[in-house]
């Protein structure tokens, strides 16, 4: 009985082997029960939070009925995102074809909520029949006079990371079709941040403290009007694992526009991407309010982390996320508890990545691509794991083992970017392990399972 | 009686009052010991759906996919589903894999009992292969519900054969709660019955903690039964068939010799009385004492509580034989359901309210194929005090400002969805006093006073 299958032999490694190539970047094996989504997610997840916009799914109602408010994405103000719009494709529409349903619910529905712009995202089944999405989009933009964008995310075409490109191109062809009477020029885009739980605001405040404008925030608390300004921003701040480099690089090539990858996890990475973001600019009153904020910021936080150190010192961590990107904050984050991570691995993470992440970990870390539940498991009772760091398909697993949990993906209601953000996960992960359930769970207790 | 059920005016779907059709499919598989459900399509069908479960049942829930790409879209699926066979006879062993399709695969014309056969031939002979059961769920086709009736009937057409005949009975118990299916299995050994039920994620999707990973949860309906069904006597089928097809109950009556009993969900007095009924018709035992105290508690509360119950009006929403059996439920004490209304579209509902609306000589508005705008916009009009159904009708409540009192499936955003007991006396019983409750609990905290009595 195999924990690792024969196809995934080179997506699995431990620290100090030899032969360390991740052969990452590719299609999962069929039958293993991989914790990948499809590329409509990777487009549904980037475009989701933008909260003035219609978001129409054209296929079969699961598509649609998965996703309706699932995230924390908050919003400031309109909350259409929040709301799940499908054409409910039925039979007699995949053999005729879903064209004309389509156009009539997009009328309908931009009748009904006169949303800023419309996103259309394509499904498996309007791949394969054929309907011409672009066309339809055209001619609803044309009547309406709104942007209405096709998302080419039909699942099969690729991975959850093809679906944030389509995304990116999506967005892409909104940038530029606004002007603003006033360019700033300490300007910024905060691209890759999706206001879970708020933290976009989190980050935002941050810059405006150090007296930097944000010109959109995409796509956290995203507003159409501002993406279509976002070309007079002077950077583009880059921050998760690429779902949203795509469109910095676009922007870079069409407006000449750099752009920085940062991190918002944990004290030192959220330090560091204020520090960026100021040496770019290289004022001297920017860099001095930064200085400020690093330390008052630092300086609090830290006290938090000195407080909870001695209780955290030597647990043992699995970390388990989408992109690498948030693996290498989390890893530093928790070593500054005085936590070791044993096990870390993402679902789509790349090549250096994974290099990178080798780089940090200690000898004997697991690392993993692509994983499944029947692994994760295996490594977590190995490696006799305190604490799961992961999304929601993951915390049953743990809870049945006894381990306990920290949701660090979108469906959570608590921040965790930024300064506060790093308080609010010190303390949940001291809440998760200290707990006094998992004493219940020891095997030599009697009535658990295994027990006397 | 306002019977409407014309086709919705609009055509987008808002916020959807149903679910596609191979979710349904795989909660099915996940009643079966041993048994891994594989989607045969793209990975996000069996991410989304495993998330969808999750959040549910709050189990770890593993669904394999086949993974398609853009090459298995254009060459067809064969290679993926044979590996993806393989890979999962690995990694589980599982005594059986329940291959669900989906619309992509549907649609590009993949035959998959064809491509298991030729699986199956080019194995080696002695190979010890798991049972696979293919069923058609393409997602553009009904709802989930409609995946998990065809997933049931897929399995018990792959299993049954003419075998001698024995007292057993097979119970259909329909989507109902781990804690119901608990239930069930309790009373019917209460009647002394030899049964099966399928499907049984009554330990599956809703079990305790694990020594070591298992990678299929223990419990569920065993092969070894499933292969005794031809020789079964008597079945009993929980909730209705549309209209033109043949459950897997209605097939087993066909084909063989057993004795086949429906009836609604058994939620509230008359219900359970009828499916007490059945139980005591085939085991020619009265019910068990306990039974009886339990019934009549339930009666006795209904008396207790019926001056809060009288004439409130209540928005029923989920699964049309929930809705037809909770609006039934509510009638017998006095509330009113203004609206009951589904997603699915096949007038399941409509035939059962119909019976309620003329027993009770009630205006009764039914609505089918309907999503939660419209759920919303008709309820505006209708100022009812509570809604009742799953998680999903949370939204709608929040903004009429009136409680929801939840049910069914999925319920999102509370612990313990899968152990809210519906049916029977008792299930009615826990049912009655939630329901009650929130209506008293709304008006003393409404009421200027403050009673501290009821």
């Amino acid at each position: 009985m195999g924990t690792i299958l024969k196809e995934r032999k080179q997506q699995v490694f431990r620290k100090g082997e030899d032969g360390f190539a991740m052969a990452c970047e590719r299609n999962s094996a069929a039958g293993s029960v991989s914790q990948r989504a499809c590329v409509f997610c990777g487009s549904r997840v980037v475009l989701y939070p933008i909260a003035d916009a219609l978001h129409l799914v054209h296929g079969p109602v699961g598509c649609a009925a998965y996703t309706w408010d699932i995230r924390g994405a908050l919003s400031s103000g309109p909350e259409l995102h929040r709301m799940s719009f499908s054409t409910d494709l039925q039979e007699r529409d995949v053999i005729y074809g879903g064209e004309k349903k389509l156009y009539h619910a997009l009328c309908e529905l931009i009748d009904a909520h006169s949303p800023k712009a419309a996103f259309v995202y394509a499904t498996c089944i309007t791949g394969i029949i054929g309907d011409d999405i672009d066309a339809v989009c055209r001619r609803v933009e044309a009547e309406k006079s709104i942007p209405v964008l096709a998302v080419h995310s039909a699942g099969f075409n690729g991975t959850k990371r093809d679906g944030y490109r389509a995304a990116c191109e999506a967005i892409f062809k909104l940038v530029g079709t606004r002007s603003i009477p006033e360019v700033y020029p300490y300007s910024i885009n905060i691209l890759g941040d999706f206001n879970i739980a708020g933290e976009t605001w989190i980050i935002r405040e941050y810059y405006k403290q150090m007296g930097v404008e944000v010109i959109a925030t995409i796509t956290g608390d995203g507003r159409i009007d501002d993406i279509k300004q976002a070309h007079t921003a002077s950077l583009n701040v880059v921050q998760c694992s690429g779902s949203m480099l795509h469109l910095a690089k676009l922007m870079e090539a069409k407006y000449n526009i750099p752009f920085i990858r940062v991190s918002y996890i944990g004290i030192e990475d959220t330090s560091e991407a204020l520090w960026e973001v100021a040496r770019f600019f290289k004022d001297e009153k920017i860099i001095e309010r930064t200085q400020r904020l690093v330390a008052e910021a630092t300086h609090k936080s830290m006290s938090l982390v000195n407080s909870y150190r001695p209780h955290l010192t030597g647990k043992r961590a699995a970390v388990y996320v989408g992109g690498a990107f948030k693996a290498f904050s989390l890893i530093k984050a928790l070593r500054l508890l005085g936590m070791e991570v044993v096990v870390v691995g993402s679902q789509t993470g790349r090549a250096d990545d994974y290099k990178r992440l080798r780089s940090m970990c200690d000898e004997g870390t697991v690392i993993l691509d692509d994983s499944n539940p029947v692994e994760l498991a295996a490594f977590s009772l190995e490696k006799k794991v305190d604490i799961f760091i992961g999304g929601v398909k993951e915390r049953p697993l743990a809870y049945k083992l006894g381990i306990a949990f920290c949701d660090h993906n979108h469906e959570r209601k608590t921040a965790l970017a930024g300064y506060e953000g790093m308080e609010n996960f010190i303390k949940e992960v001291y809440a998760s392990i200290m707990s006094p359930v998992w004493r219940l769970f020891r095997r030599d207790y009697a009535g658990a399972p295994g027990g006397r | 009686m306002k019977m409407q059920t014309t086709a919705p005016s609009h055509t987008a779907t808002s916020n959807p009052c149903k679910l596609c059709s191979p979710l349904g499919a795989c909660l099915v598989f996940k009643g079966i010991k041993g048994a891994l459900p594989l989607l045969h399509g793209s990975q996000g069908c069996a991410t989304y759906i495993r998330r969808y479960l999750i959040s549910h049942y709050k189990e770890p829930i593993d669904i394999a996919s086949s993974n398609f790409t853009e090459t298995t879209t254009v060459f067809g699926g064969k290679n993926n589903l044979t590996n993806a066979l393989k890979n999962i006879c690995t990694q589980y062993t599982p005594e059986l894999i329940g291959v669900a399709t989906t619309c992509l695969s549907e649609t590009i014309g993949d035959d998959v009992p064809q491509y298991l056969r030729e699986f199956k031939s080019e194995q080696e002979p002695n190979a010890r292969l798991p049972h696979i059961v293919p069923v058609s769920t393409p997602s553009y086709q009904g709802t989930h519900m409609d995946g998990f009736h065809a997933a049931i009937k897929s399995l018990v057409t792959y299993f049954a054969a003419p075998l001698p005949r024995t007292q057993r009975v097979v119970l259909f118990p329909n989507m109902v709660s781990s804690a119901d299916i608990r239930y069930l299995k309790e009373l019917l050994a209460d009647f002394a019955l030899d049964h099966i039920i399928l499907p049984d994620y009554s330990c599956t999707l809703d079990g305790g903690p694990w020594d070591g990973y298992q990678k299929i949860p223990s419990g569920g309906t065993s092969v070894e039964d499933l292969a005794k069904l031809g020789g079964f006597a008597f079945a009993i089928e929980l909730g209705r068939s549309p209209a033109g097809q043949e459950s897997a109950s209605a097939y087993l009556e066909h084909k063989f010799t057993l004795k086949r009993y429906t009836t609604g969900l058994p939620i509230g007095i008359q219900a359970t009385d009828e499916f007490m009924q059945i139980l005591e018709t085939i085991s020619r035992q009265s019910p068990p004492q306990a039974i009886r105290e339990e019934r009549g508690r339930l009666l006795d509360a209904y008396a207790d509580a019926h001056k809060y119950c009288f004439e409130k009006k209540a928005v029923v929403f989920g699964e049309a034989d929930m809705v037809a059996a909770m609006a039934g439920f509510l009638l017998e004490t006095g509330i009113i359901p203004v609206l009951c209304a589904t997603g699915s579209h096949n007038g399941i509902l409509k035939a059962e309210l119909e019976k309620l609306s003329c027993q009770s000589g009630r205006s009764l508005e039914v609505r089918e194929g309907v999503d939660f705008e419209e759920i919303h916009d008709i309820s505006r009009k209708l100022k009812p005090d509570f809604m009742l159904g799953n998680s999903k009708g949370y939204s709608i409540a929040r903004k009429l400002g009136i409680p929801l009192v939840r049910v069914g499936f999925p319920i999102h955003d509370r612990i313990g969805g899968q152990r809210i007991l519906h049916l029977g006396y008792r299930g009615t019983q826990q049912l009655f006093d939630r329901i009650v409750n929130t209506i008293i609990e709304n008006t003393q905290a409404q009421s200027p006073v403050g009673y501290t009595y009821m």
